[in-house]
């Protein structure tokens, strides 16, 4: 059961249970003559009724506490004493007393229900998941492992059954395998790095250009089924940036862009100083995400349903970690016609130095 | 030709058998230590060509055995480490390591650091050019020329290949840049090295974007490959 309305603020519950007790009760004293005082315990029940959908229990039992006192005081005849006149009026309070009391039992036992629920779904949420993440995580640990084992079995044992092609080929699975395991292991140490607040922020002047290209020269064997386009802004500043986290940031947003997108897709890559901020933009013209993983893609371990084996779901989100490290954020949209872009902003000092002449 | 001594100071086994192969296939003789104590008596004793030194060693830190070294050892040593801290590899560097390789590494890259690291300076083997690709680089005129066309540079352009140049194949870091080429004032400057590699890079690179002699060491420095 979710409760019903927001949670308000504590501190908000008691100035909203005596303002609205205060002025049911004002409102009473107009009608008074009208209505007789007796009607008065039924608006001021009713008004209990209702508070008891929003409040928690203490500044419901103060309205109701409050609500009762002012009855007392200012209703019931004599009016502005506390005495009680008449028995009907003393066992008509001492039922509005134990009406507001048990309308306060109920919501407190309601209350508790909701945690109790709430506390089932995360755990059960919590369990989902980290089987996900056990799932993900021991495929592809256990993939390149197994492949590597294999592999060396089989070269080992029966190297005589092998044709020189045959041995060549395990080889280069081994060589393959140990590759992808490498990057995983990267990924991971990359996240923990992240989880346990261990990220030393080392910033230097980086000529973006460079950075950029750095982080293609890694990729260089693997482009064959995507072409590459970079684009940087004519007089681009010096940025201070970590050289290497966004390193790490930009391999991984071209290597989703490479891993998730048809072969002959093209990845265009522009930096842009836009409002004194670094501007990264990492676009394909592939097939976009899903319109509701669009936000969720930076998430830890997500991974967009039916996507391709290969990845754990950390990818983006030490993007996100390590973007957000620097003060910028990392957003992405599905563009209109078809792909995705990705846009990395960082708010970072800069300098024109490489635009003067140099002697 | 006398094979070249390379000492391996690392305490996993695994390890010291992979490097011994590799080393021994490319003909150098190896020498095997598992601890820092190991190591520091194995140099006392037979001061090898060049070290392979592990930065996680049980007893001591990779650092301090290096510090120790460096008070008598002069020949180069070239620092092993499964984290790519860059901090950590520019202290080291800046306190006396002549490379630094982090693991996994590729078996031809750690052959081609140590016959970088064991080439003596250009200049101390008095060779007064050089040249790579469609480039020499003429000391003794101070003259640089691409396909036979002198190109213009700059003296601090100049000093900084230079530096680059007669250190080829070894890392060296922006401090060690700034300073030799700047002055010990501009030891943090590093945008004028920024600045002076990429106008280096569009002069002599082929395409500077993808440099194949001024290669970028991701917050450590830069290499200079012929």
């Amino acid at each position: 059961m979710k409760s019903l309305f927001k949670p308000i603020p504590r501190q908000r519950q008691y100035l909203i249970s005596i303002g609205v007790v205060l002025l049911v009760v004002f409102s009473s004293l107009l009608l008074l003559d009208i209505v007789g005082h007796r009607a008065v315990a039924f608006f001021l029940l009713v008004t209990i009724s209702i508070l008891s959908l929003f409040l928690d229990v203490l500044p419901l039992i103060l309205a109701a506490l409050l609500s009762a006192v002012l009855w007392d005081f200012l209703f019931i005849p004599p009016r502005f004493t506390f005495s009680v006149g008449t028995p009907e009026d003393q066992m008509l309070l001492a039922m509005y007393v134990i009406i507001v009391l048990i309308h306060a039992a109920l919501t407190s036992k309601i209350k508790q229900v909701q945690r109790e629920v709430r506390k089932r779904e995360e755990r059960t949420r919590d369990l989902k998941f980290y089987n996900t993440l056990l799932n993900s995580l021991s495929h592809e640990l256990r993939t390149p492992i197994t492949t590597i084992m294999g592999a060396t079995d089989n070269l080992l044992t029966s190297p005589n059954n092998l044709s020189e092609a045959n041995k060549e080929e395990l080889l280069s699975e081994i060589n393959i395998a140990s590759l992808r395991l490498n990057r995983q292991v990267e990924n991971l140490l990359g996240m923990s790095r992240l989880e346990s607040g261990a990220i030393k922020i080392k910033k230097d002047w980086v000529d973006v250009k460079e950075l950029i290209y750095t982080v293609l020269a890694q990729f260089e064997s693997t482009f064959n089924d995507h072409t590459v386009n970079v684009s940087v802004a004519e007089n681009l500043p010096l940025f201070k940036l970590d050289f290497a986290l966004m390193e790490q940031a930009l391999f991984n947003l071209i290597n989703n862009a490479i891993q998730h997108t048809p072969a002959g897709c093209a990845i265009l890559i522009h930096a842009d100083c836009v409002d004194e901020k670094l501007m990264i933009v990492v676009s394909d013209t592939g097939r976009g995400f899903p319109v509701k993983d669009v936000n969720r893609v930076f998430e830890k371990f997500y991974r967009v349903h039916g996507s391709r084996p290969g990845g754990t779901g950390l990818g983006l989100s030490i993007v996100r970690g390590f973007v957000e490290a620097h003060g910028g954020t990392v957003e992405l949209r599905n563009l209109p016609m078809s792909g995705a872009e990705f846009t990395i902003s960082i708010p970072a000092e800069l300098t024109y130095l490489n635009n003067l002449k140099h002697e | 030709m006398n094979k070249a001594a390379v000492l391996v100071i690392d305490d996993e086994a695994q390890i010291r058998k992979l490097l011994s192969i590799t080393l021994q296939a490319n003909e150098f003789t190896v020498l095997e230590a598992a601890t820092a104590k190991e190591g520091l008596t194995l140099v006392a004793n037979h001061p090898p060509d060049l070290i392979l030194l592990d930065i996680g060693l049980p007893d001591q830190s990779g650092h301090e055995v290096l510090r120790h070294l460096r008070e008598w050892y002069s020949n180069p040593i070239i620092m092993l480490s499964v984290q790519s801290n860059e901090a950590d590899i520019v202290s080291a560097l800046d306190s006396g390591a002549s490379d630094y390789l982090v693991k996994p590494f590729r078996t031809g890259e750690l052959i081609a650091r140590i016959r970088a690291a064991l080439r003596k300076s250009t200049v101390e083997e008095n060779h007064s050019r050089l040249e790579f690709g469609d480039v020499v680089i003429d000391f003794s005129l101070r003259s640089v020329k691409k396909k036979n066309q002198v190109i213009k540079l700059t003296t601090t352009e100049y000093t900084l290949l230079a530096l680059l140049a007669k250190n080829q194949g070894k890392v060296l870091t922006h401090h060690y840049l700034l300073t030799q080429v700047w002055g010990p004032s501009y030891r943090e400057e590093s945008q004028y090295l920024r600045v002076f590699i990429a106008q280096l890079r569009k002069k002599i690179e082929t395409d500077p974007n993808r440099p194949v002699h001024i290669i970028t060491e991701s917050g450590v420095g830069y290499r200079f490959i012929v």
